[in-house]
């Protein structure tokens, strides 16, 4: 899946997470702000960087700011945001393409 | 070495300490009080005012290297601790350590101070803000130390701090130094806290904005200990000195929790005619009242004292005759502070009263029930309330190991988890109360109790009430947010936790900035 424009997902809100995905030119770098960063920042990147994986993104910028969400709502907020940010409008192919 | 409760202990700082050895462990140890050097006013002298606070700490004689303390009665409202120690600063005076029974946001213009070497050491039974992230990063330049309210009582009355000058906020004083917690415009109610530091230390200066007519009484420090009285425009900020009544919870969850609090201590043989009590002032603490009262009605009984820092709904229960005396070391609403002034049954008491280990028996001795909050609680019922998740000091001892020593039954109450944060963990990042004096858990997600409680167990058991164990409700935490990683820190200590006796429970390291 190609990043062909900026996209956020999620919010602010506690518990939350809110994701902003944009076109890379090279890669992907994650940059990652949370209120929990000393105890869950390594699992916060690797559950990102693993959905990206899944949905074949090769490149992207990922800025991720976290309020305390949970791995599941990481997971979903980052693939909204890469969806957004690959052109789709509706029909999201949840999960990634079937293979 | 490892202590009782298995931390370990570098072996530098047990040259002149002892290594926590449980609860009681030092129970009937005998010392010789130290006293304070006095100096006589024998020629009659009509008023102790100073000139200004900068006359006052020059004529107490304060050099480099000396020993100042203060009290936190005024909380987050105070303004003392930043006016004396602005004209320390403006003397030149460097290398002081602050005994304070609690530093906090209000204090943020110390951490300056912390940096610049004019603050080189700190004993407190709280820290939070800018002072709490200077210690945390290493700034000061001695190893703080923090103490339960009644280890703080003992460490001054069995001479491990010298105070040279207590510099003692006081809404009411009169030209000699009768000084009280009540009236005038920066209310407080009591002045526990600082009732010590005015017994042992060598100048004892009153601070206050409300000059009374001679004789101010009945005292809460009294005259015969006072060396100078400053008159300032103000003590303290009213509204952050004595919050608006805060208002009882309505979250399910804090209800659902309370009630089951209730549910636990109903279960107990101590719930009966003449129990005492104490609770936190956190929001599913306060909420035990709402069940409490009700039934207590049924039962028909009465609770003979409730004790603590006190808050509306304690003073609600005495107004209804439910609770027949409240002995109050602390205020921490309007509420408090109206019902000492007003209400016959309710008592000021000293800090060394309330909890100090180490006197003759303090009242917390005598508790039957406390109800606390925890940030952390570990599989062996350790409880963590000074260090936040991120490894930075934003708490207070306060009386929580205090109250959950003395207590036959300690319930400590709090969410399986704060956002992310699991609350019951493998192990607690800092031990504040150890889990020795720790009987039962409440969480959202089950009940708890600690095994050394066998007599609880088959109590609560008995009236059906569920339990879980610590572990599995530890497990379930992990379930939903995950196992946390350890927190990372540097070698270099940068405060020691006292237990209450004095000997080391714990201690705190330099935080290292977390690299992903």
């Amino acid at each position: 899946m190609e990043v062909v424009k900026t996209a956020i997902a999620g919010t602010l809100e506690s518990s939350d997470v809110q994701i902003t995905i944009e076109p890379n030119g090279n890669g992907t770098a994650v940059d990652i702000s949370s209120i929990v960063l000393n105890q869950y920042g390594r699992q916060i990147k690797a559950i990102v960087l693993d959905t990206l994986n899944t949905l074949g993104v090769k490149s992207a910028k990922v800025t991720v700011v976290d309020k305390g969400a949970l791995d599941c709502t990481i997971k979903a907020r980052t693939e909204c945001a890469v969806y957004r940010a690959a052109g789709f409008a509706e029909s999201f192919p949840w999960g990634g393409e079937k293979q | 070495m490892k202590n009782a409760i298995g931390r370990e202990i570098p072996d530098e700082l047990l040259v002149n300490a002892e290594p926590y050895k449980g609860n009681y462990a030092l129970d009937g140890v005998e010392y010789t009080k130290p006293g304070p050097t006095v100096r006589a006013s024998i020629k009659p002298q009509e008023s102790k005012i100073a000139g200004s606070l900068r006359d006052a700490i020059v004529q107490c004689g304060l050099k480099d290297g000396m020993t100042v303390s203060f009290h936190h009665h005024l909380r987050d409202g105070d303004y003392v601790i930043n006016l004396v120690m602005k004209e320390i600063e403006a003397l030149g005076i460097r290398d002081l350590t602050i005994a304070a029974s609690s530093v906090g946001t209000a204090h943020d213009p110390v951490a300056k101070m912390i940096e610049d070497g004019v603050v080189t050491g700190l004993q407190t039974s709280g820290i939070r803000g800018r002072m709490g992230e200077a210690v945390s990063n290493g700034k000061l330049r001695t190893t703080a130390i923090l103490r339960s309210h009644g280890g703080r009582v003992r460490a001054i009355e069995q001479g491990e701090v010298h105070i040279d000058i207590a510099f003692i906020g006081a809404p009411t004083s009169d030209e000699y130094g009768n000084a009280r917690g009540t009236g005038g415009k920066s209310d407080c109610g009591v002045l526990s806290y600082a009732m010590v530091d005015a017994k042992y230390a060598d100048k004892v200066v009153i601070v206050t904005d409300t000059l009374m007519d001679f004789p101010n009484f009945p005292p809460s420090i009294e005259a015969v200990d006072v060396d100078y009285v400053v008159v300032v425009d103000s003590i303290g900020e009213p509204k952050k000195i004595a919050s608006q009544a805060a208002r009882m919870s309505q979250d399910p969850r804090d209800l659902m929790m309370a009630e089951n609090c209730v549910r636990v201590m109903a279960a107990t043989p101590y719930f009966k005619d003449g129990y005492s009590f104490q609770a936190g002032a956190g929001g599913p603490s306060l909420a035990v009242y709402r069940f409490l009262e009700p039934l207590m009605i049924e039962r028909k009984i009465k609770m003979r004292w409730a004790i603590g820092g006190i808050t509306q709904p304690t003073v609600d229960l005495l107004n209804k005759g439910l609770i027949q005396c409240v002995v109050d070391a602390q205020d921490f609403d309007i509420g408090a502070v109206r019902s000492v002034h007003e209400n016959p049954n309710h008592y000021e008491i000293s800090t060394s009263q309330y909890a100090n280990p180490m006197n003759k028996g303090a009242f917390v001795n005598k508790l039957d029930f406390v109800i606390l909050a925890a940030l952390e609680i570990d599989t062996d019922f350790n409880v963590n309330v000074v260090t936040g998740s991120d490894g930075i000091l934003r708490g207070a001892p306060g009386g929580h190991p205090d109250a959950s020593a003395g207590a036959k039954c300690t319930i400590i109450v709090t969410p399986l988890v704060r956002g992310r944060i699991p609350t019951v963990c493998e192990r607690v990042v800092t031990v504040t109360t150890p889990g020795d004096s720790v009987d039962v858990l409440v969480t959202d997600y089950g009940i708890a109790v600690n095994p050394a409680r066998q007599d609880l167990i088959e109590a609560l058991s008995a009236h059906k009430i569920p339990l879980s164990t610590i572990d599995a409700l530890k497990d379930k935490a992990y379930s939903m947010v995950g196992r946390p990683d350890d927190l990372e820190f540097f070698d270099r200590i940068v405060a020691i936790v006292e237990a209450r006796d004095g000997t080391i429970l714990d201690i705190v390291r330099q935080i290292k900035p977390y690299e992903l």
